[in-house]
């Protein structure tokens, strides 16, 4: 009878002030629809400074004249080096046939091919590219570098520090502006609830005289957030839906940035914004009538 | 109705300060016979006099007129009555509770032992009739069965049971002020205010609300009316508390009047052009 009771009550005033809820409504769904196009945005950024991340490594370049015995060792040395991931072997010929694919005309030029095996050593954490470089570098005998038949070792002190540094702000500044803009949409939608809540201020304040209490004032307008919370989600996640369906999926095929496969699933999506779309409101509503329940 | 009251206790003038010879029997719980006490009450709003020292009782069953000009304190005690307001010093006791000791959750539970009809009737603009007076009840958690069995029972009452289902932008004002007294009354409080109940309407229909109120009276609820109209107050020969700035410098019962006057014959004696009646 209760739940009954206040159900029918929500509806009743949602009928009759259409234009407030409406309003509600639609600013919930502009700010889910923008919260729902940026958490896959922050989250794609992110995965690609990932990406970025994932590829700093240490070459290390063998002497030209190097056998292939010296290479199955050279392999095994530098898979026991500390920190290290895995490596990967470019062989003269493919290295040949890469380069001489963006350049034909310098290499025919050239004729012989005078590159080196390259070994890429991928470190287990970005962060630890420098040790690794350093252990190659002085792990041999005497500290000097690992192996005789190592010509060089790849020094991108300057770039890897650079990578690192840029990678870390794009996280810091996608962070910053989910917080921010939830904050927006938090306060955008307390505000809505507010102004019609505002134009009902006098009904609350006879409901108080008659003898109410506050939570028989209150649940109504909260299952009144709930509703219009729920039905902006529901109408943010249909044009999200179509929009991904229609724009997003076709491009993925051809833009890997969008593929990225960090990004949320659709389906966590949907739940994240309903459930901020539910809870802002309902809080939003029930909050915002405390002013008014002082009589 | 056996509302015994004594108003031999009570006729006469008073000074400016209520004596304090009056029997004090406030002080026994909620059986006593006093439903309203104000004692040494004031009220002061940001620095202006609301309410000063005032003290009176009103038992069980009286009909009593709070009359005074504009700003003089009447809708201060009304208010202070139903705890809508907060005294700046004195005690308030209704229907035995001492209002100071009623918690902030505890107020809507008070609030429904008291109706209350007001100037502007206060009704929810987008319910109708029915709703206005069913929601008086729903708010006490009552079922929908006790709805539907008492609603339409006041509304007979107060003479509204062509207007059930009419919103009250729809009504007169005489006709808002009916469904106000319906909701005020339809849980049966012992205690009725009402604050200008005719304020806004005509003399004609003023006497019919009149007559409304005193039929409630007659049930036994106490009723408690504030109110301009010096004519009403005259006609109708019931105890008066005067306020002059916030003090109360008149309280009795004006004339000999009958306690037992039937409803018609109320209305027939305020009908009549005014004399004067004996006493005054």
């Amino acid at each position: 009878m209760r739940i009954g009771f206040f159900l029918r009550e929500a509806l009743r005033a949602m009928r009759r002030s259409a234009a407030p809820s409406f309003a509600a409504l639609a600013t919930v769904l502009v700010t889910l629809l923008v919260l729902g196009v940026f958490i896959p945005i922050v989250q794609a950024t992110k995965g690609a400074a990932n990406s970025v991340r994932s590829r700093v490594e240490v070459d290390v370049y063998m002497k030209t004249n190097a056998s292939s015995a010296d290479e199955t060792r050279v392999r095994s040395e530098l898979l026991s080096v500390p920190h290290v991931r895995s490596i990967q072997l470019v062989s003269k010929a493919t290295a040949y046939t890469q380069q001489s694919k963006i350049d034909p005309a310098a290499y025919r030029l050239l004729g012989a091919n005078p590159l080196p095996d390259t070994f890429h050593v991928i470190p287990d954490n970005p962060a630890n590219v420098l040790g690794v470089q350093h252990s190659l570098t002085t792990g041999g005998s005497q500290g000097g570098i690992l192996d005789s038949t190592i010509q060089s070792v790849s020094n991108k002190r300057t770039d890897t520090r650079k990578i690192l540094q840029v990678t870390n702000l794009v996280t810091i500044t996608a962070a910053a502006l989910t917080v921010l803009l939830t904050i927006a949409s938090v306060l955008l939608i307390a505000n809505t609830i507010r102004l019609s809540l505002y134009a009902r201020r006098r009904e609350v304040e006879v409901m108080k005289l008659v003898g109410a209490t506050d939570w028989f004032i209150r649940w109504p307008f909260v299952i009144e957030g709930v509703i219009v919370g729920a039905a902006g989600a529901l109408l943010a996640i249909a044009v999200l839906g179509v929009t991904k369906v229609a724009l997003l999926d076709p491009l993925a095929n051809n833009w890997s940035l969008i593929a990225a496969p960090r990004t949320i699933p659709f389906t966590a999506l949907v739940a994240v914004l309903v459930g901020a779309g539910v809870l802002v409101s309902a809080l939003g509503s029930g909050l915002s009538l405390r002013r008014f329940l002082r009589v | 109705m056996a509302t015994s009251s004594k108003p031999t206790t009570r006729s006469g003038r008073r000074g400016l300060t209520a004596s304090t010879e009056r029997p004090r029997t406030a002080t026994t719980p909620a059986g006593g016979r006093q439903v309203i006490e104000f004692r040494g009450v004031s009220k002061l709003y940001a620095g202006d006099v609301g309410l000063d020292q005032a003290t009176f009782s009103i038992e069980r069953g009286e009909f009593v007129f709070l009359v005074g000009s504009t700003g003089s304190g009447k809708s201060t005690v009304m208010r202070l009555l139903i705890k809508e307001l907060e005294p700046t010093s004195g005690a308030i006791r209704v229907a035995g509770h001492d209002l100071s000791q009623i918690d902030r959750k505890r107020v809507p539970f008070f609030r429904r032992n008291v109706g209350v009809v007001f100037q502007d009737f206060k009704l929810l603009p987008h319910r109708t009739v029915y709703d206005n007076v069913a929601y008086a009840l729903q708010v006490t958690g009552g079922s929908r069965k006790e709805i539907r069995a008492k609603v339409p029972d006041i509304l007979r009452l107060t003479g509204l049971a062509t207007k059930l289902h009419n919103f009250p932008d729809q009504l007169s004002g005489g006709e808002q002020q009916r469904v106000s007294i319906a909701r005020a009354f339809v849980n049966h409080p012992p205690l009725l205010l009402a604050d200008e109940p005719t304020g806004n309407l005509d003399p004609q229909t003023s006497i019919d609300i009149m007559r409304l109120l005193y039929r409630i009276n007659r049930t036994g609820t106490t009723v408690l009316v504030a109110t301009h109209d010096q004519a009403m107050v005259d006609k109708m020969r019931r105890r008066v508390l005067e306020l002059s700035r916030g003090r109360i410098v008149r309280d009795e019962a004006a004339g000999l009047y009958t306690r037992d006057e039937t409803t018609r014959d109320l209305a027939r004696r305020l009908r009549a052009p005014s004399t004067r009646p004996p006493g005054l």
